[in-house]
């Protein structure tokens, strides 16, 4: 096994770099996606029993909603996204990460950011523009802690031993350039003391939403692919052209998008942005091609690991994207528009999308990070089920309510009130979805802790065990 | 690509132009948008909101109420109609042969069904529809015909659609509307019904301060949580009520000697939605406002 001592010094000392700025994202993250799909099912009992939260304005729905929906966003997927990165960057380039105190750094910046900008939403402090609830002051704390990862993975990113760019390499750069330039923008202009007036305000807001939830998302889950199926499938990336083509179709026609077509803006707008949601399609095309034929014919023979993960996310990408375009599409778009079609798009999005890429990516990187299996690998397996089942209860109900209330709302016969409340019983459905979510994140939570007590209660053992050794005894006689 | 280099001109270049068309082109086409006028007046649109619907604003936004509520009408299309005012000195069985004659010309055989179902059991009363669902162009020519026919007409312009239909609007929502919103919440999902013209729909204050304490009180079947936390259940003071106190049915009025009355928040906020009133013709969203002849 003794094939090259000096490369298996370099893994360690890659995966040893990494261990604490990835450990300090990661964990962070685990717990906010449980606070999000909490705070989701909470927004939802709303629905089921109107009156509930009647009386506590912490928990009225348009509070809890927008909360839960960030908790998920600037809590899980962001920072899971930038753990992986840095992980990503390091073990492509062979090389141990630059300036490892950083990211730990930034990491609490960005999850105090994220506590502070929730527990804002819910005592009434948000900008009231979606997507940018945060306050200033959380807003400030992501932005810094972004750039200082970003600085970290740049670093790293230069100081690479294999020079050779992979096609993860341009998603994931591509994504560290977008979101401080969209998030600087649209905190500047929409949630300063002066604002940009009137309607401008909602086209720099949708600007943001789909550079943020549907490039940014895309660019890291798609670029953490990219590098997860060649990996794991132990064959290239077919092909490192295609690759080319859809990121670069992906970045050109994705940044226009998000005008709907109903806006109240002038026409060109959302004229542009259909155009750009039509031609959505091409990327949409190739990185499914690029999918199917690195991944057919692989023989990977376990069910529920990464792999699975990574797979089921892809196909999640492709239908989210499907969903998208066809809420850019004037024609659906007159139906889908202001339904509950268009959340369902979101979370699947981020749940069924990005968290399943990036449960894939951290289920194979804590183990090699940590030096040591992963505690409850069983759980990991029974995590990929549920997240499955809980992903298609919850947006299958959603996107079907959404559809009927759209054709319902267009006959003015029916009272709003009966459109409304015949997707109550899709509400239960989707429901019991978010509760196994929860509970799958709880597990895939369970796992990262128990790993990370595991390691501090052995880095203590280590500095016991150094301090009652007996002194040499060289030291002794001085 | 070889180099990092290329990815970052290229994602630069990707996000760059997008920026340019979607957030510099519109700041610089709408950011220093003026007052709109009223059609067919001097009227400026909108008008500034008073200091409680202002703060309502804001408790809007605090609320979370764009959560479920768009602020958005829609519409599918403009049509004209024109209704017959006036005989002058024709007599009804006269007009009948008149407008039967029509329907032979060639510019009116697309409206054959329509003119023939108008007259076919009309027995004189006016105002009556003699042309709908048409476009400018065909509606003058009608006016004209029947001016020369030494009749009066009148000729309305309006918006048709689903959300108008239900009485959500008489026009699509434009960019003039939100000029005095800050911020300005659209709203992307109607959980509850859309707002733009609430205070034109539900213009009692008291209404609707009952309608935010108990939903159900004034919208059967109602899905929306009721906002308990912005009134005041207290004590009666000396067995009077007070005339601030809401007037509510028997299910969900406070225990006797108790009274519901609402706080500054819910104050403001109702006078935020009773300034809520997208009801004026605009240039780009035209319609003509009343019907004048109308009995």
């Amino acid at each position: 096994m003794n094939l090259n001592d000096n490369k298996l010094s370099t893994e360690a000392e890659i995966n040893a770099s990494l261990r604490v700025s990835v450990l300090a994202l990661l964990g962070g993250a685990a717990v906010w996606l449980v606070v999000g799909l909490a705070l989701g099912i909470v927004a939802s009992l709303t629905f089921h029993k109107p009156d509930m939260f009647a009386s506590c304005s912490l928990l009225t729905y348009g509070r809890v909603a927008p909360a839960a929906n960030d908790a998920l966003l600037y809590g899980f997927c962001m920072p899971a996204g930038l753990g992986v990165i840095l992980w990503i960057f390091a073990r492509l380039g062979q090389t141990p990460l630059a300036l490892p105190i950083v990211p730990v750094v930034a990491a609490n910046l960005w999850h105090l950011g994220v506590f502070l900008g929730l527990a804002g939403i819910l005592i009434g402090e948000t900008s009231g523009h979606t997507w940018l609830e945060f306050s200033r002051a959380a807003s400030v704390l992501l932005f810094a802690a972004f750039l200082l990862i970003a600085v970290t993975a740049a670093a790293t990113f230069g100081a690479r031993r294999d020079r050779e760019l992979q096609p993860a390499h341009w998603f994931l750069f591509a994504a560290l350039l977008w979101f401080p330039w969209i998030y600087s923008t649209a905190n500047l202009l929409l949630a300063t003391n002066s604002p940009v007036r009137g309607v401008v305000q909602p086209i720099i807001g949708w600007w943001f939403t789909n550079n943020l939830i549907f490039v940014w998302l895309a660019l890291v889950g798609v670029g953490t692919a990219f590098y997860l199926l060649p990996k794991i499938s132990t064959r290239p990336l077919a092909t490192t052209g295609y690759a080319l083509f859809s990121f670069l179709t992906l970045v050109f026609f994705g940044a226009w998008c998000g005008i709907p077509a109903g806006a109240p803006v002038p026409a060109w707008l959302p004229t542009l942005s259909g155009l750009a949601g039509g031609l959505l399609l091409v990327p949409l095309v190739a990185i499914a091609i690029i999918v199917i034929q690195t991944v057919r014919g692989a023989k990977v023979a376990y069910s529920g690991g990464p792999f699975c993960f990574t797979k089921i996310g892809m196909i999640f990408f492709i239908i989210s994207g499907l969903m998208y375009v066809s809420l850019a599409c004037p024609k659906y778009s007159r139906v889908l528009e202001f339904t509950w079609f268009s959340p369902a798009q979101v979370q699947l999005q981020l749940l069924g999308f990005f968290a399943m890429i990036m449960f894939g990516a951290i289920y194979e990187l804590l183990p090699r990070v940590m030096n040591a299996p992963l505690p409850f690998p069983k759980f990991a397996k029974l995590h990929f089920f549920l997240a499955l089942a809980g992903v298609a209860l919850f947006v299958i109900p959603l996107a079907i309510a959404g559809v009927e209330q759209g054709i319902k709302l267009h006959d003015a016969n029916l009272a709003f009130a009966d459109v409304n409340a015949a997707a109550v019983l899709f509400f239960r459905i989707s429901t019991t979805g978010q509760l196994i979510l929860l509970l799958g994140a709880l597990l895939f939570a369970l796992n990262i802790f128990v790993m990370t007590i595991q390691w501090k209660i052995a880095l203590l053992k280590t500095a016991l065990a150094a301090i009652k050794a007996p002194l040499p005894v060289s030291e002794v006689k001085a | 690509m070889k180099t990092g280099i290329g990815v970052f001109i290229a994602a630069a270049f990707a996000l760059g132009s997008s920026w340019c068309g979607l957030v510099l082109a519109p700041s610089l086409q709408l950011g220093s948008a003026k007052l709109a006028t009223v059609l067919n007046s001097t009227d400026t649109y909108p008008v500034q909101r008073n200091g409680d619907a202002t703060l309502g604003l804001q408790i809007y936004r605090a609320n979370g109420c764009a959560a479920c509520h768009t602020e958005q009408v829609r519409q599918e299309g403009v049509s004209c109609e024109v209704s017959l005012t006036s005989l002058g000195k024709n007599k009804p069985e006269d007009f009948k042969p008149f407008a039967q004659s029509l329907l032979t010309l060639p510019e009116w055989l697309d409206h054959t069904k329509e003119l023939s179902a108008a007259f076919k059991d009309w027995t004189g009363i006016l105002p009556q529809v003699v042309l709908a669902k048409t476009d400018k162009e065909s509606a003058d020519k009608m006016a004209d015909l029947l001016k020369a026919a030494g009749c009066k007409s009148e000729t309305r312009i309006y918006a048709f659609g689903s959300d108008l239909s239900r009485g959500w609007g008489n026009r699509r929502s434009v960019a003039a509307d939100f000029l005095y919103d800050n911020p300005v919440q659209l709203g992307s999902l109607r959980a509850g019904p859309d707002l733009a013209n609430i205070g034109v729909r539900m213009a009692d204050a008291n209404v609707q301060l009952q309608h935010l304490y108990a939903p159900g009180a004034v919208a059967k079947n109602s899905v929306m949580p009721a906002f308990r936390y912005l009134f005041e259940v207290r004590k009666q003071v000396d067995g009077a009520t007070s005339p601030e106190a809401l007037t509510l049915p028997k299910e969900f009025a406070p225990a006797a000697g108790y009274e519901v009355v609402p706080k500054a928040e819910a104050k403001q906020l109702v006078a935020y939605l009773l300034s809520l009133r997208a009801n004026v013709p605009l240039y780009e969203a035209p319609f003509t406002p009343v019907i004048s002849a109308k009995p």
